[in-house]
C-alpha cells in the first residue's frame, strides 16, 4: 500500500467520526475531497511544484490523526496574553486543530461580526459558510487541500458584515500539543463582506516535543472595497512541520496584505494563492524566513490577475545558515483580460554557510499586452567589503554580520502595518539572528513542565 | 606611534609591497605619494587589517604592540582609522545605527559607558558641523546613493566621531571638487593635535596645499624610494613621477 492509500483507508475507518463531527452536507464534500486526493496522490519531486520539497517522507505513517478536541486544564490565555506588548488583541486559540472554547464557541457582536469556532459556524450558519467554504480553496488536483478538506473539522471562523470594521486585531495561536506524534488539519474561513475590514495575526507554536505535521487551509474572501491584513509568525521546533495553504479571493477595489515570518520550524511549506477577480484590487504578499540546522522552508506564491487594473507585489527574503535549504517559487499569471496589470516580484536570499542551498524560481505567464511586470531574484553571501568597512570602524565581525542581516530582514518587517506587532517581530528576528531561540514571551519551550492534554 | 619594518605583502601570490619601512610619530603628518599601482592602497589596508592579503615578511608595530596579531576591529578600537578610497555602500544599515554601534564599541573598549540614543544624536550633531556634513545624509543608509564627494565627507565625519590616534586617509581627495577638498582638509586639520598622527595617501599634490605634511614619501613598485620634506611634493607636481622611476631604476 502506498502512502496516499494509507490516508484513504484512514478516512474510511474514521468516516463515522467525521460524519458526527459536522453537518450532513459536509460529508459529501469530504467524500469528494478524499476521492480527489486518491486521484492526485501526494506530490513527489517529479511534480514541478514540489521539485524542491519532498512530501513523501513527511507523510509516511506514524502519526496519530487528531480528529477530536483536546482538553487541557490550565489557562492557555495566560500563557500568551502578553505576547505582543502594547497591542490590544482578541486572543483565540486553536489547540490541536480545534477551537478552544472560552465562554462561547461563537461570539456574535452587536455590529454583526461573528468570530469563533469554524465547526460551530458550520452548525449555526451553514448557508453563510457554504457560500465560501471550499469555493476559494479548490481541492481538485491539489492533494494537500483535498486531504485537509477530507479531515479538517474545526479552526477559526471570522465574518465581518458589509461596511463593518473589526476594531482590535484577532490574534490566533495555533498550538499542536499532544503526547504522541500527531497529524493535524485545521481550517480557517475569513469572510470580509463589501467594505469590511479586519486584521488577523496568526502564530504557529508548538508546546510539546513530539513530531507534528500540520496541514492547514485558510480561505479569505474580500468583497468589494474590503480590506484585510493577515500576519503570520511561524515559530516551531525542528520536529514540527507546517504545510499551510492560503487562498485569497479578492473582489473589486479590495486590498489584502499578508506577511509571513518563518522564524523556526522543521519543514515549512507555505502555499499562497491569490485570485484578483475584479478590477482595482491590490494585493501585497510578503515573506521572511530564517533557517539553520537541517530546516527546510519553501514558499510558493501564485497570483492570478484575472481582471484589469489590479496591482500585486511580492517580496520574499531568506537567510539560510548551516545545512538548511529553502525554495521560492513565485508565479504571476496575467490573463488576457487583465490589461493595465502591475505585478512585481522580488526574492532575495543570503547564504551564510557553504552548505546552505536556495532554489528560486520566478514564473511569469502573461497573456495581456498592456501590463507592467517585473521580477528579480538574487542569492548571495554577505558583502565582504561591507563587513571589512564596519570592522575598520571598530564593529566586531559578528556584530557587523548581524547589522547587515538585520538590515536585510528589515525591508520585510517594515511592511508589517500593526506597529506593536512590528516591534515584536523586530525583537524576535533580532534574537533569532543572534542565535537565541526566539520564543514568544511566555511560550516556554521548556515544554516538559507543561501538562499534556488527553 | 607606528613602526613598519621590512613589510612584504602578497595579494593572490603576487608581491605588491616589497619591504616597506616607515616610522610615524605622534603629531606628525606623513604624505605617501606615488604613481598608480605602486602599492599605496595595499599599504593602507595592510595597516587596517584586511585579511585578503598575505603578510609574507616584516612587522607593523603600533604603540609598541604587534598590529599583525590583531583583528581589524581591535586595531580600530586602539585608535587606527582608515579613510577608504572607495567607501562601501551598506543598504539598509542606517548611518545612525552604524556609527552608534561603532562609537559605543570604542567607548566600551575604553571603559566608558555606551552613549544613549539621545546623547549619541547630540554628539553626532556636533561633529556634523565640523565637516559640513548634510543632516539628511546622516539619516540615510551608509553611503547608499551618496555622491563621490558626499562619501568622502562621510569618511571624515566618521573620523570625527571616532577621534582616532592614527588616521590613514586613502586618496580622500580623489573625485573631490575644490570646495569639497577644502571642507575635507579643514576637517582633518581641525581634528589634528599633538597626540595624533595622520598618513595622507594621495596621487596629487593638490591636497597637500591644504593638509601640510611634515614628511613626503614616494612609493614605487612596492618600495619607498624617496623620503623628504614638503618640498618633495612640489617637485613631484612640477616634474611628475618619471624622474623618480628613472632614479629608482638606476
Amino acid at each position: 500500500m502506498n502512502t496516499s492509500q494509507e490516508y484513504i483507508e484512514l478516512f474510511k475507518a474514521k468516516e463515522n467520526l467525521l460524519e458526527k463531527a459536522s453537518p450532513s452536507f459536509m460529508m459529501n464534500i469530504r467524500e469528494e475531497a478524499i476521492h480527489e486526493f486518491g486521484l492526485a496522490g501526494l506530490p513527489d519531486r517529479k511534480d514541478e511544484l514540489y521539485k524542491y520539497t519532498s512530501l513523501q517522507k513527511l507523510f509516511e505513517p506514524g502519526y496519530t490523526m487528531q480528529l477530536q478536541p483536546s482538553h487541557v486544564d490550565f489557562s492557555l490565555e495566560d500563557l500568551f496574553n502578553c505576547d505582543v506588548p502594547n497591542l490590544q488583541t482578541r486572543l483565540e486559540i486553536i489547540l490541536n486543530g480545534f477551537y478552544k472554547v472560552n465562554g462561547t464557541a461563537l461570539t456574535e457582536m452587536d455590529n454583526g461580526i461573528i468570530i469563533g469556532s469554524f465547526a460551530e459556524a458550520l452548525r449555526k450558519y451553514p448557508e453563510l459558510v457554504k457560500e465560501h467554504y471550499a469555493r476559494h480553496a479548490g481541492y481538485k488536483k491539489d492533494s494537500l487541500v483535498a486531504l485537509n478538506t477530507a479531515f479538517a473539522i474545526d479552526g477559526l471562523f471570522l465574518y465581518v458584515p458589509r461596511g463593518q470594521v473589526l476594531e482590535d486585531p484577532v490574534q490566533v495561536v495555533h498550538l499542536p500539543m499532544t503526547g504522541v506524534d500527531t497529524m493535524l488539519h485545521y481550517r480557517n474561513l475569513f469572510i470580509m463582506e463589501d467594505n469590511a475590514s479586519a486584521e488577523v495575526i496568526v502564530c504557529d507554536h508548538t508546546l510539546s516535543p513530539f513530531r507534528f505535521l500540520t496541514n492547514s487551509v485558510t480561505e479569505i474572501y474580500a468583497g468589494t472595497g474590503a480590506s484585510f491584513y493577515y500576519s503570520r509568525i511561524q515559530n516551531e521546533h525542528l520536529n514540527s512541520n507546517l504545510l499551510t495553504n492560503l487562498f485569497i479571493h479578492q473582489e473589486a477595489d479590495s486590498t489584502v496584505k499578508s506577511n509571513t515570518i518563518s522564524l523556526h520550524g522543521g519543514l515549512i511549506r507555505n502555499n499562497t494563492n491569490v485570485l484578483l477577480n475584479a478590477e482595482g484590487c491590490n494585493n501585497e504578499t510578503y515573506g521572511l524566513f530564517m533557517s539553520d540546522k537541517n530546516q527546510h522552508i519553501d514558499n510558493y506564491v501564485n497570483i492570478d490577475h484575472a481582471k484589469p487594473n489590479c496591482t500585486s507585489t511580492q517580496l520574499f527574503k531568506g537567510i539560510l545558515d548551516e545545512q538548511s535549504t529553502g525554495a521560492f517559487n513565485g508565479r504571476i499569471l496575467v490573463r488576457q483580460d487583465a490589461q493595465k496589470t502591475l505585478a512585481y516580484q522580488t526574492n532575495n536570499n543570503i547564504l551564510m554557510s557553504d552548505e546552505a542551498r536556495m532554489n528560486s524560481k520566478p514564473q511569469l505567464e502573461i497573456y495581456a499586452d498592456d501590463v507592467r511586470c517585473s521580477h528579480g531574484a538574487t542569492t548571495g553571501q554577505l558583502d565582504e567589503d561591507a563587513l571589512f568597512y564596519m570592522q575598520a570602524r571598530g564593529i566586531p565581525r559578528q556584530e557587523a554580520r548581524l547589522l547587515m542581516l538585520y538590515a536585510f530582514a528589515h525591508e520585510v518587517i517594515e511592511k508589517i502595518q500593526v506597529t506593536p506587532l512590528k516591534d515584536r517581530i523586530n525583537h524576535l528576528v533580532d534574537k533569532r539572528l543572534r542565535g537565541e531561540l526566539s520564543r514568544c514571551n511566555n511560550c516556554s519551550m521548556a515544554c516538559g513542565d507543561l501538562p499534556i492534554p488527553d | 606611534m607606528l613602526s613598519i619594518k621590512e613589510l612584504k605583502v602578497n595579494i593572490a601570490d603576487k608581491e605588491i609591497l616589497s619591504g616597506i619601512n616607515l616610522q610615524v610619530k605622534a603629531g606628525e603628518v606623513h604624505a605617501i605619494m606615488g604613481p598608480n599601482g605602486s602599492g599605496k592602497s595595499t599599504l593602507a589596508t595592510a595597516i587596517a587589517g584586511r585579511d585578503t592579503m598575505d603578510i609574507t615578511h616584516g612587522s607593523i608595530k603600533y604603540k609598541g604592540e604587534d598590529l599583525l596579531e590583531m583583528d581589524p576591529e581591535e586595531r580600530a578600537k586602539k585608535g587606527i582609522f582608515l579613510g577608504f578610497q572607495y567607501p562601501v555602500e551598506i543598504p539598509g544599515v542606517s548611518m545612525v545605527s552604524f556609527m552608534k554601534t561603532a562609537v559605543n564599541e570604542h567607548r566600551l573598549y575604553n571603559g566608558l559607558e555606551p552613549l544613549s540614543a539621545g546623547d549619541f544624536l547630540k554628539y553626532m550633531r556636533e561633529k556634523k558641523e565640523l565637516v559640513e556634513f548634510d543632516s539628511q545624509l546622516a539619516n540615510r543608509s551608509v553611503n547608499e546613493g551618496f555622491s563621490g564627494g558626499e562619501k568622502k565627507k562621510n569618511e571624515i565625519f566618521q573620523m570625527a566621531l571616532l577621534e582616532p590616534k592614527l588616521a590613514i586617509l586613502d586618496e580622500t581627495d580623489s573625485g573631490l571638487d575644490i570646495d569639497a577638498l577644502k571642507i575635507v582638509a579643514n576637517g582633518v586639520n581641525t581634528l589634528k593635535n599633538k597626540d595624533n598622527a595622520t598618513i595622507v595617501i594621495t596621487h596629487y599634490q593638490r591636497l597637500l596645499d591644504y593638509i601640510v605634511p611634515d614628511f613626503v614619501h614616494v612609493l614605487y613598485k612596492g618600495r619607498i624610494v624617496k623620503s623628504s620634506g614638503r618640498e618633495l611634493a612640489l617637485e613631484l607636481e612640477e616634474k611628475g613621477y618619471d624622474w623618480i622611476k628613472e632614479e629608482a631604476g638606476r
